[in-house]
């Protein structure tokens, strides 16, 4: 065959061999609304929620757990109603994971108080049976670096001012420092002494996974 | 043309290079199967699992599969073309560029700065580092291809080619992204697109460096082990360009069921069923070469490596899109029959034509006899035992948990809690890590074969 014997000419047509799939299913969906619709019930996430979700990215936590919940009949029974892609607006990169070691977690905010959270995130037997997830404990020490989180916003895409960030965060603190915050004595018990007073990794963690899902939640009780 | 002229230390240091991101890859999934049934190997978050396992997969599928490919690809292009590498310090170049690159991800990754699309985590001054050697890489590539001796290009040559041009496509496009700092990058796409993007990249990167550089290992050095020429030529033709023209079509059957437009799902499903003729079409060829020549299965441990391996890849063929399909995806997806198959694809297909490769490879461009076959033979057996091992405990545990998840009681509520189906799978996390033990054990002799057929004492007899 002649084109075995024409190695730019092979190149450049096995490129174009390759593209045609690519253009079809990855290059023209880009540019189509049903891969990234929005919805006004869908919020973006707050500042603190952010750091919390560069956090879980950090720690891999998508390795283990998906944020996708599949339109079949034990899946809504178990994690609640399914997934639908207005709710990935503002997920950039998105988190679907692709295995679950544990529970999926895309219905996962409000199911438990934030004590809960603190309690399994320090240790997860503590209130998981057997549960193999690593222990996480050592994320309360880490006071969370907001140095960034600005920026952040902005490349995100979020519309706040750096007024509303720092006011964000500034709310965050305040609420879990606050001697009437329900898991207070929780965040007490897992949090070192010299981080009680200020925002720690774990705080933002825990203020990511109670966000999840949260909008459609509070979408059907409206309704 | 004489054979002192070909470059061959760039691929002796290939071949070194994959054979220790081998060993640490494993050693990194040896310690992450641990984890799987006994937390306490958590031991900093350094070591913890959701770090460790992107190690792991990143050293295998980079570091290992990516140096065997670079060591084979700069033999075959110089016996192939019957040309001398053109730029042999690029070469040089390359190799230490590709080792720092990966030795900053390892401790990068272990870090925490990763982007979390799968086999893409690495943050964007290692992507940008990965693109610069992939372009010294390329740049060899096509130099030796037009100065080449040889008119007609052998279908090797194809493959490498074809993997040349799209790894490049792909990983360009799916790491498009906007720093914040030097550790940290945000993917340019949102939502269901970036999954979209994640998932044609993550399926293709898998078959242009599992699939076509492993196909053009296999058609070189199954016919140059063998002494028999590849059956159909042909069939290899067609089965060629089926291949890429299909591939690029069935990412998106990673996302069944997902909130991914649902044509996109299906037109990848057609694609991939589709796909098992080519796939098959290279099997046949491979089982054909053989035809009359079977007893070399028992007397050319060569051909064991080629033909095991070429079955496996068989098997993952089929099975690959089989699993695909809505009904069966609905069952396996997301439990540990998806790991099995992935683990058979790169245990016994990959792992397997690279022993054979390097085991025909290192005595030619070494001069030297290869230090132990027996030694060989054990390495086979070892590898053989413990993937088929591993996969058919993790298939097993996926039907486990697929079916457990699914249970429910007469009154429909659900009859199992997830924590339910985990208690079930340890035993099956335990076993699984013996037999990766046992492989590992396999991969140190192979490793130790090699090592002590390189600085064997040239023989008395000449080579």
């Amino acid at each position: 065959m002649e084109i075995s014997s024409k190695p730019a000419i092979f190149a450049i047509l096995s490129g174009l061999v390759v593209l045609i799939g690519t253009v079809v299913t990855m290059f023209v969906p880009l540019f189509m609304r049903s891969t990234q619709p929005v919805s006004r019930y869908v919020k973006p996430y707050t500042a603190v929620e952010l750091e919390g979700r560069d956090i879980y990215i950090r720690e891999g936590c998508n390795n283990c757990h998906t944020q996708t919940v599949r339109p079949l009949m034990t899946e809504v029974l178990r994690y609640g109603t399914y997934s639908k892609s207005e709710e990935f607006a503002y997920d950039r990169p998105f988190l679907w994971g692709s295995r679950r070691i544990g529970p999926d977690l895309n219905r996962v905010g409000g199911k438990y108080p934030d004590a809960w959270h603190y309690s399994h995130l320090q240790r997860a037997r503590n209130v998981s049976g057997n549960s193999i997830m690593p222990p996480f404990g050592w994320l309360a020490a880490n006071r969370l670096d907001t140095t960034n989180t600005f920026r952040k916003t902005v490349i995100q895409g979020f519309g706040y001012s750096r007024r509303q960030v720092t006011e964000q965060i500034a709310g965050d603190r305040a609420r879990v420092t606050d001697p009437g915050y329900e898991s207070k004595a929780m965040r007490d018990r897992v949090t070192p002494p010299e981080c009680l007073t200020g925002l720690t990794e774990m705080d933002a963690l825990v203020a990511y996974i109670q966000k999840l899902g949260r909008d459609v939640k509070s979408l059907e009780v409206a309704q | 043309m004489d054979d002192s002229t070909y470059e061959y230390r760039i691929v002796r240091d290939f071949a070194y290079s994959a054979l220790i991101w081998l060993v640490l890859g494993l050693t990194a999934g040896l310690w992450i199967a641990f984890e799987m049934f006994d937390p306490a190997l958590n031991l900093t978050p350094w070591l913890s699992f959701g770090r460790l396992r992107v190690v792991h997969t990143s050293i295998l599928t980079f570091g290992f599969a990516l140096s065997a490919i670079f060591a084979t690809a700069y033999y075959m292009l110089q016996r192939l073309t019957r040309a001398s590498l053109p730029f042999p310090r690029l070469a040089r170049g390359h190799l230490y560029l590709f080792n720092v690159t990966m030795l900053l991800a390892a401790a990068t990754l272990m870090a925490g700065m990763n982007s979390s699309k799968e086999y893409a985590e690495l943050e964007w001054p290692l992507d940008i580092l990965v693109l610069i050697f992939w372009g010294m890489f390329s740049v060899n590539v096509f130099a030796i291809l037009i100065r080449r001796h040889e008119k007609q290009m052998y279908i090797s040559l194809w493959y490498l080619i074809s993997t040349t041009v799209s790894i490049a496509l792909l990983y360009v496009v799916n790491n498009l992204e906007i720093p914040v700092t030097p550790f940290k990058s945000y993917s340019v796409f949102a939502g269901a697109a970036d999954a979209n993007v994640q998932w044609w990249y993550g399926h293709n990167i898998i078959g242009f460096i599992f699939t076509m550089p492993i196909l053009a290992m296999f058609y070189y050095f199954l016919p140059k082990s063998t002494g028999l020429p590849i059956y159909s030529h042909r069939l290899s033709i067609v089965s060629f360009w089926s291949l890429i023209f299909a591939y690029l079509w069935t990412g998106a059957h990673h996302l069944i069921l997902t909130p991914l437009p649902e044509w996109i799902q299906t037109v990848a499903l057609a694609f991939s069923i589709f796909l098992i003729a080519p796939s098959w079409g290279v099997v046949i060829n491979g089982y054909y070469t053989l035809k009359g020549n079977g007893e070399q299965i028992r007397s050319n441990y060569l051909a064991k490596f080629f033909i095991f391996g070429v079955t496996f890849y068989a098997l993952q063929t089929l099975q690959g899109p089989l699993q695909g399909l809505r009904t069966v995806n609905a069952f396996f997806h997301y439990s540990d029959w998806v790991i099995g198959h992935v683990h058979m694809g790169a245990m016994g297909w990959v792992t397997m034509i690279i022993s054979g490769s390097f085991y025909y490879m290192i005595p030619k461009i070494t001069g030297k006899e290869l230090y132990s076959i027996r030694l060989a033979n054990v390495h086979f057996w070892l590898i053989l035992a413990g993937q088929l091992a591993l996969t058919i405990v993790m298939w097993a545990g996926g039907i486990l948990q697929g079916a457990m998840l699914k249970t429910t009681n007469p009154d429909g509520s659900l009859t199992y809690s997830f924590l339910d189906t985990l208690n079930a799978l340890y035993p099956y996390y335990q076993l699984r890590f013996a037999a990766g033990a046992v492989y590992y054990t396999g991969i140190l002799l192979f490793v130790w074969n090699i090592i002590r057929t390189v600085s064997r004492k040239p023989a008395a007899t000449g080579a």
